[in-house]
């Protein structure tokens, strides 16, 4: 049997290491493959790893007091300092890009052929939803320059001195204001439209502080690289939409660097606007330098046409006293956060119910879309909600709005009759 | 590819194989590079591709000075933010010329000749039984495999060059130059600007290797010159249009071309690097992914044709 035996192995030998080595340098082929699974895993552990490291450890800090936080932000002088912003918005409007350009006062772009793209409070309402990348750079109250980060292109509104000038790079068009009337409009464009920067957004929000409101400091944070308190702004009263807001506030200068607007019903931020990188060196001259390029159109605020003009005097500067006359009988009802604002809607009348025909069919189903009806001791009306701001139009023409739960807005409604 | 081009390329297949002088390694790896280069260089459809690449600079200057010839201040699309970015300047300063065929070429004519490059890296030479014989050269697959992609790299490079050259030209002859002003607002002289303008070409020839390392992996895959290329220009539009959907924004940062466009923000003052480096860090992982599973599939494949 031996030599049958090793006959059979060695004529099987040649074939089963041939198989042996066959597996083998399967496996080694097999093996090859581990070399990008690798590098998946590497790439993606460091894409998940490295932000949460960096973010691990707020910064450790000496306590401080909310007064003493808040003195320190009114304290705080500073003057040069130069940055970006990111900014999102989520007021759970669908789109406000284009409605919101229509509000705008002194002509918005639609269906206004003078009107430029550059105008600054057309731009400025884009702010308004989705999320934004700007860039601010300020150096002393004279020269300050807000820039808008979009596709290849950018918006840039410059203040330098009581120049005014806003540039559009996309359609290359620019606008320009000059004067003091004028510069401080620019200027005042910015914080009233849309808070733009983490401090004027931090002024807002700290001017409602009295004894409706709950004003503590909420541990530390780290942002933009800085170590920073955090300041945690809450309504006292129930009813509010708005939940809380956190400011962080940079514990060297009292600079607020972040602004978190969060509502009430929970969910991701309403507003949230914070710096990602900021520098308080003094940003270079030529960043405040601007004139137009050749070939680029340039609006002059003074320079519309007589009509246009008449109606920029009497809508932009007194657009308040003209909301007032118009919306017959503006009223604050309650105070602090429960705010809410009534009026009467032009005309006296409600909005076009189902059966009283002057609507369009169509829009009376888009306007019962938007809104939810509601009915009370007022009687009935419509609520139409975002995520911040809800307002109630009754039938019979009158409008309550606030940063109010819709139940507020109806006690408020109840109460009023 | 005709029969006398495949003799052609035979016989520069040859040439660097004939004398195998193993003591000067290094040179040898060059001179795999460079038969690699002046073969691609020389095939009839690379040039075709470059001339194409070439003409879209001349049609867009072309087109933007016959609208605006009439018109004084001509702008393009009339809403602005329509058509390529930068188009509004292209008539006060040519140099823009350079920035708009660059956006207008980097979503899709350059990646597409990307494509057909590094989908003919490996699948072509298959295709057209050369594979064997370069392999029967002692150079070993890794280091051909690196020569055909640095081969792919270069083309990157020459076409985005081409198309910054030829836009400049064209820029120079059409439109006056000088002065530009950045999309901040603030001004730059001309010689920063055409240092920018390079840096732009460089940046655009760089989001350029995520796509040729993709391509060559695929190219690895198949035996089919042809399969590769439409493969690879076929995932191309696929992922640009996933880019689209606004649902799947969790997933688009990581698309290889998501990025593609910030190499404007070179032309911000200051630059705004945030994009800059996110898309050159992901053409980094998408080349070494790719990179290497090409690696991995060829050094393991069965050569047959």
């Amino acid at each position: 049997m031996a030599p049958y035996e090793s006959g059979n192995t060695s004529a099987e030998g040649p074939g089963a290491a041939a198989e042996v080595e066959d597996l083998r340098a399967g496996r080694r082929r097999a093996a090859r493959y581990v070399v990008p699974v690798a590098v998946v895993g590497v790439a993606a552990a460091t894409i998940g790893l490295v932000p949460a490291l960096a973010d691990s450890g707020d910064p450790d800090l000496p306590k401080i007091s909310a007064q003493e936080l808040i003195e320190k932000i009114a304290a705080s002088d500073v003057q040069q300092l130069s940055g970006t912003v990111k900014i999102s918005t989520d007021l759970g409007l669908p789109s406000l890009g284009g409605v919101a350009g229509s509000f705008a006062p002194g002509g918005g772009p639609s269906g206004d052929d003078s009107g430029s793209s550059a105008d600054p409070q057309a731009k400025l309402m884009e702010l308004a939803s989705g999320t934004h990348t700007l860039r601010v750079a300020a150096d002393g109250p004279d020269k300050q320059k807000l820039s808008v980060l979009d596709d290849a292109a950018e918006y840039s509104l410059i203040r330098n001195g009581d120049e005014v000038w806003a540039y559009d790079s996309a359609s290359n068009e620019a606008y320009h204001a000059t004067g003091a009337e004028h510069a401080e409009k620019g200027d005042k464009a910015v914080p009233e439209d849309v808070p733009a920067t983490p401090k004027e957004l931090a002024e807002e929000a700290l001017k409602a502080a009295d004894d409706t409101t709950s004003v503590t400091v909420d541990g530390t944070a780290q942002v933009a690289g800085r170590d920073a308190y955090k300041l945690l702004i809450k309504p006292k009263q129930s009813g509010s939409t708005v939940g809380a807001i956190s400011v962080a506030v940079d514990a060297k200068t009292g600079t607020p660097l972040k602004f978190t607007l969060t509502p009430a019903s929970g969910g991701a931020a309403v507003v949230d606007a914070g710096f990602t990188k900021v520098d308080f060196a003094k940003p270079a001259a030529s960043t405040f330098d601007f004139s137009p390029p050749k070939g680029a159109k340039v609006t002059e605020s003074d320079e519309l046409t007589a009509q246009e003009s008449q109606e920029f005097q009497d809508k932009a500067p007194k657009s308040g006293e003209e909301l007032e006359e118009g919306l017959s009988g503006l009223k604050v009802i309650g105070e602090g956060w429960n705010a809410i604002a009534t009026f009467e809607m032009p005309g006296g009348q409600g909005l076009p119910s189902a059966g009283s025909g002057d609507a369009a069919p169509e829009a009376q189903q888009l306007l019962d879309a938007l809104g939810d009806k509601v009915s009370g001791k007022f009687g009935s009306g419509t609520v139409f909600s975002t995520r911040l701001v809800n307002a109630l139009v009754t039938d019979d023409g009158k409008v309550y709005a606030g940063a109010v739960t819709k139940d507020a807005l109806v006690k408020a409604a109840d109460a009023a009759k | 590819m005709s029969q006398a081009d495949e003799t052609a390329v035979l016989a520069t297949r040859s040439a660097p194989a004939a004398p195998p002088a193993p003591a000067v390694r290094r040179l040898w790896t060059l001179g795999l590079f460079r038969s690699e280069l002046t073969t691609t260089f020389r095939r009839w459809r690379t040039l075709a591709l470059l001339g194409v690449l070439a003409g879209v600079p001349v049609l867009v200057g072309i087109a933007v000075k016959i609208e605006t010839s009439d018109g004084g201040v001509g702008r393009g699309g009339g809403g602005g933010g329509a058509g390529p970015a930068f188009i509004a300047q292209i008539t006060n300063n040519g140099l823009f010329l350079v920035f708009t065929s660059l956006a207008a070429t980097l979503p899709f004519f350059l990646p597409m000749a990307i494509g057909v490059i590094a989908g003919d890296a490996i699948a072509g030479e298959a295709n057209a039984g050369t594979l064997r014989y370069l392999l029967v050269a002692p150079a070993g697959r890794t280091r051909l495999l690196l020569t055909k992609y640095a081969t792919t790299m270069a083309f990157c490079l020459v076409a985005t060059l081409v198309v910054a050259v030829s836009a400049l030209t064209v820029g120079a002859l059409l439109f006056p130059l000088g002065e530009l002003t950045t999309i901040s607002g603030t001004r730059i002289g001309m010689g920063e600007g055409l240092l920018r303008a390079l840096l732009i070409a460089l940046v655009v020839a760089a989001s350029l290797t995520g796509v040729a390392a993709l391509g060559l992996f695929v190219s690895t895959l198949t035996n089919s010159g042809i399969a590769a290329m439409a493969t690879t220009v076929g995932l191309l539009i696929t992922v640009q249009i996933l880019d689209q959907i606004p649902q799947l924004h969790a997933i688009q940062p990581y698309f290889f071309s998501h990025y593609w466009l910030s190499f404007a923000d070179l032309m911000r003052e200051p630059v705004y690097w945030d994009d800059l480096t996110r898309n050159l860090g992901i053409q980094a992982v998408y080349a070494a992914v790719f990179g290497s599973a090409a690696w991995a599939r060829f050094t393991a494949k069965d050569i047959t044709a």
